[in-house]
Order: structure tokens, then C-alpha cells, then sequence
């Protein structure tokens, strides 16, 4: 109804069209020409794909001055939809009064949706650009604040995206 | 029956048998690599050498995966349906002349496995019993996709080897004889020969044309379509993959198959790639001959050798072909697909007869 009325819908082949053979060997030219264009596949273990920084790899937690910037206010852990972060708050004597004792992120359970980064008051927790995880067992997967800490100097191409893209 | 000649059997058997085995692993590999290049991928190019070795990988994998029979299954016909598709592909090659007669053990070899008098009868009637295994499986496994599959295979194997078997008519018309290897050599005299009886207003054709070999193509170019497309058909390639359609079938009749049974099925659709493709060589386009091989000047056994090596090439692009197709075009529904079985092959044929018949008529 309404806003289709104005495509036109060829049925009914041609002559050439309908003996199949001309538009098969023209299908066939585009195959074969196909072959021989440049290949799109990375060689992976060799030669591995750069992400830019739109990529949304594992969140990592920004770490500044040696400390992280995470105030454990515990927002990520409420709005990850895949229930993947675990937070436990305790007091410092720092500027930021609080700190996280506790930071683990259940990497079988993350679906890189990003909206930890998104929610994040801080800028503590960011998607970084790694995304070779693999896992023998649950317990490796589970990863806690010592594999999570990322400098911020590290961190800075995401940071710098962050600030003109949110 | 002398010993030589059941020897020399066994060694030719064991040089077609191993030459469709190899061809059929390589065959998957090359499927899987040209589908890939087509797609601007590399495809498999990790196991041995360009991924040579893929094929060994596969079939290891397959002997040790578990053989799964479901619970409602007919586990005899289960069992036995793989077995006679596989049956039926390594046979067919029997009667297909590979090449000349060679020279070994001081004896005149004719280079095929079996020769009989009813080469042609023989690949038709065994394609007829191919479609058993296909049918059979997919009553067996007591699925309904399954079921659908073995279905649509008997109805398109039904409407296209009519039209199979009436181009090959045309070929049988021209050379008068169902033995293969005669209609090889039926096809190496160059073209002129035949155009003497041409009309004078078409005699100026003999010298643009009368140095092509007289290979089948040329005077049944209709047959040779229909053939090709039938054959399409024969071995359910796309666009005729109907029988295992994945997207509607699951699988189609090998939905219920697992390991090596599976790999069986599998084999022997590329074995029927190959012998297919050997009998469209054969019919149409003058087998083992190589034009002017002749006029080299070469021993007889290197002639021998560079005849076989001409069958393998035509018979390595036709395959080629086969598998471009696949990624090329996409799958017929199946009113289609019977529209253009019945409606247009069929009759395409039959007229492709007549023809022939006239022309044969006003010539002799
Ligand atoms: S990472 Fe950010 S959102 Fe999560 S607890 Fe720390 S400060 Fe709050
Ligand atoms: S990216 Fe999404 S799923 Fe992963 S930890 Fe953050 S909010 Fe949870």
C-alpha cells in the first residue's frame, strides 16, 4: 500500500533472458573475474588485523598516577545487560574517597556491548582494542583488576576518540 | 580368460579407482579454494603445502567421528544407501575410454576398464540405480527433511534423465555405435571430411572451419546444452542441488548422516562430478583426442601418454566449470526446476533428434 506503488517490477523476461544461457555465461564472467581480484582475508596468526579505535575490544579499566580512576560507584555493574561485572566499594584516603577493592570482569559473560563505558561517570572503564581471548577454563576467564589496569597513557587513542565522538 | 588380461584389469581398475579417489579428494579442496577465491577469500591453505593435505585432514576427522543412526531409523537401508551411491560412482567410470591404445607387456592395450558393446546403456542404466541410494537414505532416516530430500531427488533424477538419454541419441545417431570408445574415434577425423557433403552455397565454409577436429560439439550443439545441463541435474549440483538444498532441507537427504557415511555420500558426488564430466568429454567433445597430435611426430607410447594427459585436462576443466557454476548461479525452485525439465529440455531434445535425423537423411 501506499509507498510502493511507484516500483516497477519487470516479470516477464525477455527473449535472451528466458533462454538462460546468455545470462548464465554473464554471470560466469563475474565469477571468474572475481578470482583473480586481491583477497580481503588476513593470514591470521601472522599477520593480524589493527582495530581503530571505534573497535570495541575487552573494557579495561583506566589507570592514572599509578591509581585507577574507578570511584566504584558501582554503575557498570548495573547496567551491564550480561551481568558481567563485579564491584565491591571500599574508602581511601585519596581526593576520590572511594576505590574498588574488588574489580572483576567475567569475560565468558561480556558481550562487548560497550554500555559500561557509556555509563561510566569517570571515564574509568573504556572498551580497549584486544580481542584475542581464548580460554582453557572459567576460573582464567574471570579477570581481575591486575589484568584489567591499563595506563591511561596506553589508553589514549580510545580516550581521545571518546572525547569527540560521546 | 588368460591371466594377462585379468592383470591387466585389476592394474587398469586400480589406476581408475585410484585416479577418481584422488580426484574426488583434491576435488573438494579445489571446490572449497575457488569457491573461496570467487568470494575474494583464500579458503583452506593451511594443512600441507596450498592446503593439499586438507582432504587427508577430513577424512581422518570423518573415520573418527560417531556413527549416529536414529532411533526410528531402518538401520539396513540406513547402512546401505551410502554404499550404493558410492557403488554406483566408482563403476560408472568402467566403460569411459581414457585414452588410446598403449603399448605394455609387449600387447596392445585399449586404455578402459571394461569394454563392452553398451558403454552408453550401461552409464544410463547405472545413473538409474544412483538415485536409489539418495532416495533410499532419505527414506531411511525417518525425518521429513530427510524424506523431502530423497523425494525431490527421484522426481528430478526422473525428468532429467529423459532428456539425458535423448541427447545422447543425437550422438548415437551420428556415430552409429553405443560403445564408447568408437564414438572417440568416430570424432578424430577433422571436420572437412564431414563438410564434403556440404550444399555449394555452404562449401565456402570448409577452409574457415575444416581444420577443427569433428568432435560432437560441433554437430549437436543442442545435445551437447542439454546434456551438460542434465548432467548438472544427475549429480545435484547447483543450480539443481534440490535434494540437499540447504537452506530448506536442513541437509536434505543426508541431514541424518554422520562420519564416514556421511563422507561417503559426500565422495561420491564428486566421484559423479568426475565421471560426468569424463562422459560429456567423452560424447561431445572427442575424448582422449588431441588435434594434429598426430602430425608431432612423437613414439607411439608418448602419444599414448600425451592422449591421456589431453583426456585429464578437458575432464580437469569441465570440473572446473562445475564448480564456477555452482558459485555462480542460484538454486532453481522446484516448479522451476520441472518447468524447465519438462517444458523446455524435453521437447528441446526430441526436436534435436528430429533434426538430426533429417539432416542425416539428406546427407547419406
Ligand atoms: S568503572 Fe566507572 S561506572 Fe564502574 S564502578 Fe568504577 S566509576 Fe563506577
Ligand atoms: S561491555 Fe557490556 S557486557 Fe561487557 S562488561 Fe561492559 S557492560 Fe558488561
Amino acid at each position: 500500500m501506499g509507498t510502493n506503488g511507484n516500483i516497477i517490477r519487470k516479470k516477464d523476461l525477455g527473449f535472451w533472458q528466458s533462454i538462460y544461457v546468455p545470462e548464465i555465461l554473464k554471470g560466469l564472467r563475474l565469477t571468474i573475474t572475481q578470482m583473480f581480484k586481491p583477497k580481503f582475508t588476513y593470514e591470521f596468526p601472522e599477520v593480524r588485523f589493527k582495530p581503530p579505535e571505534v573497535f570495541r575490544g575487552r573494557p579495561v579499566l583506566v589507570e592514572e598516577n599509578g591509581v585507577e580512576r574507578c570511584v566504584a560507584c558501582g554503575l557498570c555493574s548495573r547496567v551491564c545487560p550480561a551481568l558481567a561485572i563485579e564491584v565491591q566499594a571500599g574508602e581511601t584516603e585519596l581526593a576520590k574517597e572511594r576505590y574498588p577493592i574488588k574489580f572483576e570482569i567475567n569475560m565468558v559473560r561480556c558481550i562487548f556491548c560497550g554500555f559500561c563505558e557509556e555509563v561510566c561517570p569517570e571515564e574509568a572503564i573504556i572498551m580497549s582494542n584486544e580481542y584475542l581471548l581464548a580460554f582453557n577454563n572459567q576460573v582464567e576467564a574471570v579477570f581481575g583488576k591486575e589484568k584489567l589496569l591499563k595506563s591511561a597513557a596506553e589508553m589514549r587513542p580510545r580516550l581521545e576518540w571518546l572525547k569527540v565522538n560521546r | 580368460m588368460d591371466t594377462t588380461f585379468v592383470l591387466l584389469s585389476i592394474a587398469k581398475i586400480a589406476v581408475v579407482w585410484g585416479g577418481v579417489l584422488t580426484g574426488a579428494a583434491i576435488l573438494v579442496l579445489a571446490e572449497r579454494r575457488i569457491s573461496a577465491w570467487i568470494q575474494n577469500r583464500l579458503g583452506p591453505n593451511r594443512v600441507g603445502p596450498f592446503g593439499l593435505l586438507q582432504s587427508a585432514a577430513d577424512v581422518v576427522k570423518l573415520l573418527f567421528k560417531e556413527d549416529i543412526v536414529p532411533t526410528a531409523a531402518n538401520r539396513f537401508v540406513h547402512d546401505f544407501a551410502p554404499m550404493i551411491s558410492i557403488t554406483v560412482a566408482l563403476t560408472t567410470f568402467a566403460v569411459i575410454p581414457f585414452g588410446d591404445t598403449i603399448e605394455a607387456f609387449g600387447q596392445n592395450v585399449k586404455l578402459i576398464v571394461a569394454d563392452v558393446n553398451i558403454g552408453m546403456l550401461y552409464i544410463l542404466a547405472l545413473t538409474g540405480i544412483g538415485v536409489y541410494g539418495i532416495t533410499l537414505a532419505g527414506w531411511s532416516s525417518n525425518n521429513k527433511y530427510s524424506l523431502l530430500g530423497g523425494l525431490r531427488s527421484s522426481a528430478q533424477l526422473i525428468s532429467y534423465e529423459l532428456s539425458m538419454g535423448l541427447s545422447i541419441i543425437g550422438v548415437i545417431m551420428i556415430s552409429g555405435t553405443l560403445r564408447l570408445d568408437e564414438v572417440v574415434m568416430h570424432q578424430t577425423a577433422p571436420l572437412a571430411h564431414s563438410m564434403q557433403k556440404l550444399p555449394s552455397w555452404l562449401q565456402w565454409l570448409i577452409p574457415v572451419a575444416g581444420w577443427l577436429p569433428s568432435w560432437n560439439v560441433f554437430f549437436q550443439p543442442i545435445g551437447f546444452i542439454t546434456f551438460v545441463v542434465a548432467s548438472f541435474a544427475e549429480t545435484n549440483r547447483l543450480p539443481f542441488d534440490l535434494p540437499e538444498a540447504e537452506p530448506e532441507l536442513v541437509g536434505g537427504y543426508h541431514t541424518e548422516y554422520t562420519g564416514m557415511k556421511f563422507g561417503l555420500f559426500f565422495l561420491s558426488e564428486y566421484a559423479n562430478m568426475i565421471t560426468s564430466s569424463a562422459l560429456i568429454t567423452t560424447l561431445f567433445l572427442g575424448g582422449w583426442h588431441l588435434p594434429f597430435a598426430e602430425s608431432w611426430g612423437l613414439s607411439p607410447f608418448a602419444l599414448s601418454l600425451v592422449k591421456i594427459g589431453t583426456f585429464f585436462v578437458k575432464v580437469t576443466i569441465l570440473v572446473v566449470f562445475y564448480i564456477i557454476v555452482r558459485w555462480t548461479l542460484p538454486r532453481f525452485r522446484y516448479d522451476q526446476l520441472m518447468r524447465l525439465g519438462w517444458k523446455v529440455m524435453l521437447p528441446l531434445s526430441i526436436a534435436n533428434i528430429l533434426a538430426t535425423g533429417l539432416l542425416l537423411l539428406w546427407w547419406s
